[in-house]
């Protein structure tokens, strides 16, 4: 039986194993690879994705728990927040090898369209659950005041 | 060739062939790599290769045929007629920016427009594109990249702007010394202007000059320049768009993962392959050298395919390795002399008896990589030929495994090496792993499709290639005044150079990569004694982030604040002492105790911990501010200095720092591998923890303005900052830590 998703605004559908986790349709079947595996048990947050404005770890979701929802990768990004926070990382140059980016800057944005003004801690509970092993962690932090300074200025 | 180049093989690539003498359009990697950055071929510089025409090219030494590629310098920069300047980028981009940096010295000495200057990954040919450092060997290491490129990359741009100040000479007949260039542009007195990229042709056919003039440092435009460069990958690597190997795509591609053996030295003994061949999109079950590959159409068919899998192993000749046995013969290793690293003393004996004694025992664990980009190649045979798609961050050693295990000659391996999702020192192996796995595969399935192997977390983080597990036993004798009068140093460790192609690189039986931090040391030491035992074990070793610096440094300057309290001196004022010789560590030290208000008083319950190391010629100190609560470590700001030199990219500098403090914080804390009944014992980020965003201190970097030449700032940010952790912590009350990671002593929230 097919399954119908919605992925950063058109519909598509899947036919395969139901329990396929969200992040290999996307990649695999839908050929958005800004989304990436890091470790397939929702520890590292590389896979993450909005569902319905909220943060998801794809690797860990069956697509079917996903079906009729509004879903968007890193390559839909489009709202003010989202801009704001991949204008920031820019400019900071937060990046290093950057195959976590992604992640980082999916949790980013969902913080920032939920909380404009994050405190520290705010940061620290949206992003602790995305892993960077470079350690751009100082970056992150300072790109997200930016991010959060540019949406209230 | 493929049929997909076909497409790309349109008039205007075979024209600009044709002017470089290049009879196959399609055989430069570039081409390939273009269609795989989905760019687009027309909107992009071909590149219109100007620094020496096909005529001057025939006639330099060394240049085995025209179809090999032009000679240095031009092998480095191209200038299309498009005004982009294109670098060629011979090092491996993992993350640290030499990308950025390499572009950065080509375009100062081109007096280039930034925002014109793009890069590309150059292909495997050691002729052209060897690390300077490393010989003939094609490579990525050492925090060698901009060291080894900073005069050959300038060169390459200086060359290139000869060549266009010189057509526009020609052209508009005038003295070539009165034109000026900056920012792509041409510039005469007369009022005559063009773009270096309507120049471009005019300048192809200029000779190179036979040694082009570099500017002084006080000419530079962009070298140490703050944020006048800003990162060439940013952009991509924030859009999803970067591509790495995972996100290749070619057509009809397969996905391989392969059933590792589940322990060190594990031997297949039969696999059953009935159910996993029943799982929809698995399309063979095969054996590899490596253990049993199951390829599928898609990434979540080949791990059920895995999974529904049965293998036999016999674990009979791995079962007894175990991290705690290991640490006990280790132990007792340590107390018996091995093969001396430093030269006999020539008093040996003569010495009184010290005044004091301070003696220590250290422990240090395997340490995995563990990347955010698990390992993983593609590879496809077709046509009698191999090409390979991956983070080659050595392509010699890759190019020539993958060669062997294909059965190919060199010259029918293709290798295409993208950036990569973090290193650590685990791309550059001397078995190139993941590279000759994949062809293994691609050969197992007869080269019907292009395949992707990828490893899972857990198959990457098991699969050894670890820093080695360290013991050292040091005893110190101090004198009636407190200074070092004898020097006792037992290293006990894997080495990782001994049995594979860097094997000639020891010398008398000492891996240097084992001892490097301790013999040399900054530290003006004559009497130390060193003796090295280089167990042989099943689980291979591999450099990993600083190498022999990770635990040497930190054996030597917790040692140093041991002592410093033994005889009852400051631990700067201490270590000052001994760095008469090197001005260079004394300056970071200072500079550090400076900037972090060392010696002064703090907040409450907040102590200062500091540490130098010199590494790849680079010298950092850091002071660590840490405070405890409830027994437990937070480190909470970190100030750092370092001296690399002339400061290329001074923000690349700051954030390989800020990294660098990360990533060893990360493994003081947590990390270790361990390995029970023959099995590594963590695979995956639950119980091989990383530092997260919460544990991340503040950092605050201070570069040390020098004229010196420029080396590596990837690694050398690592090695003080565990120990200045550690002293603060013995100064907080806490126990002098001997054991990594801190979680064996419960001083970390686990």
């Amino acid at each position: 039986m097919s399954l119908s998703l919605t992925v950063n605004g058109a519909r598509r559908d899947f036919d395969g194993d139901p329990d396929t986790p969200l992040l290999w349709v996307i990649r695999d079947e839908l050929g958005l690879t800004g989304t990436k595996y890091g470790c397939g048990i929702a520890q590292c947050g590389a896979c993450t994705v909005h569902v319905d404005g909220r943060t998801l770890r794809s690797c860990s979701a069956p697509v079917s728990a996903v079906a009729g929802r509004q879903i968007t990768t890193i390559e839909g990004l489009g709202s003010r927040a989202a801009k704001a926070v991949q204008k920031a990382w820019v400019e900071l140059d937060v990046v290093q090898c950057g195959y976590c980016q992604s992640g980082q800057i999916m949790s980013a944005t969902a913080l920032l369209e939920q909380k404009p003004k994050p405190s520290d801690t705010d940061i620290d509970h949206a992003m602790a659950g995305n892993i960077c092993r470079c350690a751009t962690y100082h970056r992150i932090r300072a790109a997200i005041h930016a991010a959060s300074a540019q949406l209230a200025g | 060739m493929h049929p997909l180049m076909n497409r790309y093989r349109d008039a205007e690539q075979r024209r600009l062939a044709a002017l470089l003498g290049v009879p196959d359009p399609a055989a430069p990697a570039l081409t390939r790599r273009r269609f795989l950055q989905a760019t687009g071929a027309a909107g992009l510089v071909i590149g219109l290769d100007l620094a020496v025409p096909g005529a001057a090219r025939a006639a330099m030494p060394g240049v085995e045929g025209a179809a090999t590629g032009p000679l240095a310098p031009n092998a480095f920069v191209r200038v299309g007629t498009d005004n982009l300047v294109t670098v060629i980028c011979k090092h491996h981009e993992m993350g640290q920016g030499n990308t950025t940096g390499l572009a950065t010295l080509v375009a100062d000495e081109l007096d280039a427009d930034w925002s014109l200057v793009r890069t590309e990954y150059a292909p495997s040919d050691p002729k052209l594109y060897a690390n300077l450092v490393f010989g003939d060997l094609q490579g990525t290491g050492g925090s060698s990249a901009i060291a080894n490129s900073f005069l050959q990359y300038r060169s390459a741009g200086a060359t290139a702007r000869a060549m266009l100040v010189a057509a526009a000479a020609e052209t508009w007949r005038v003295p070539a010394g009165e034109i000026r260039t900056a920012k792509n542009t041409l510039t005469h007195a007369s009022g005559r202007r063009a773009t270096y990229g309507e120049m471009a042709v005019a300048a192809s056919r200029q000779a190179p000059p036979v040694k082009p003039e570099l500017k002084p440092a006080a000419r530079f435009v962009y070298i140490a320049k703050d944020r006048s460069t800003p990162r060439v990958d940013s952009p991509s690597k924030c859009n999803g768009t970067a591509l790495y190997t995972a996100d290749v795509k070619l057509p009809g591609m397969l996905t391989a993962v392969i059933a590792w053996p589940p322990g060190f030295g594990a031997k297949l003994v039969s696999f059953d392959a009935t159910e996993a061949k029943q799982v929809k999109g698995v399309t063979d079950v095969l054996e590899v050298p490596e253990g049993v590959a199951v390829v599928a159409t898609g990434t979540w068919a080949a791990l059920q395919g895995r999974r529904a899998l049965k293998v036999q192993w016999d674990e009979s000749a791995s079962r007894a390795l175990d991290t705690d046995g290991l640490l006990a013969q280790y132990r007792t290793l340590a107390t018996q002399a091995g093969t001396p690293f430093t030269k006999p003393a020539a008093d040996a004996g003569a010495a009184a008896a010290p005044a004091k004694t301070v003696e220590a025992v250290y422990e240090f664990p395997f340490l995995a990589h563990a990347t955010m980009e698990p390992m993983n190649c593609v590879a496809w045979l077709h046509d009698g030929m191999l090409e390979t798609w991956s983070g080659h961050q050595f392509p010699t050693f890759d190019h020539m495994f993958a060669a062997k295990a294909a059965g190919l000659p060199m010259d029918k391996v293709k290798l295409h090496t993208l950036v990569s999702g973090g290193s650590f020192g685990r791309r550059a192996n001397v078995w190139s792993d993941f590279t000759v796995a994949a062809v293994n595969v691609a050969t197992a399935i007869g080269g019907r499709a292009p395949v992707r192997l990828q490893f899972t977390r857990e198959d990457d983080t098991g699969a050894g290639l670890y820093r080695p597990m360290y013991v050292h036993a040091v005893k110190v004798g101090l004198d009636a005044q407190g200074r070092v009068a004898s020097w006792q140093h037992t290293i006990v460790g894997q080495s990782i150079m001994a049995g594979g192609p860097m094997a000639e690189m020891m010398k008398d039986g000492v891996d240097p990569t084992s001892v490097e931090g301790v013999m040399p040391t900054i530290y003006d030491l004559p009497m130390l004694q060193g003796t090295l035992h280089s167990p042989v074990l099943p689980v291979r070793p591999l450099w990993w982030r600083s190498v022999g610096n990770t635990h040497t440094a930190y054996v030597m300057e917790t040692m140093m604040d041991e002592l410093a309290a033994a005889a009852g001196k400051d631990p700067l004022a201490f270590r000052l002492a001994l760095l008469g010789k090197k001005p260079r560590a004394a300056g970071v030290l200072k500079l550090a105790a400076d900037k972090a208000g060392w010696g002064k008083a703090g907040r409450a319950g907040v102590a200062q911990g500091i540490a130098v190391h010199e590494s790849f010629e680079t010298f950092v100190a850091q002071v660590a501010e840490v405070s405890m609560r409830n027994g437990k470590v937070k480190v909470e700001r970190v100030v750092c200095a370092v001296d690399c030199g002339v400061a290329v990219n001074p923000d690349v500098i700051r954030a390989q720092m800020e990294g660098c403090i990360g990533f060893a914080l990360g493994a003081l804390y947590y990390s270790e591998v361990e390995i029970k009944g023959g099995r590594a014992a963590q695979r995956n980020f639950d119980t091989y923890r990383a530092l997260r965003i919460h544990e991340m201190p503040r950092v605050e970097v201070h570069i040390v303005p020098s004229a010196e030449k420029p080396t590596g700032v990837g690694e050398p940010g690592v090695p003080p900052l565990a120990p200045a952790v550690a002293n603060a912590v013995a100064k907080l009350g806490g126990p002098r830590v001997r054991r990594l990671p801190l979680t064996r002593s419960d001083l970390v929230e686990t």
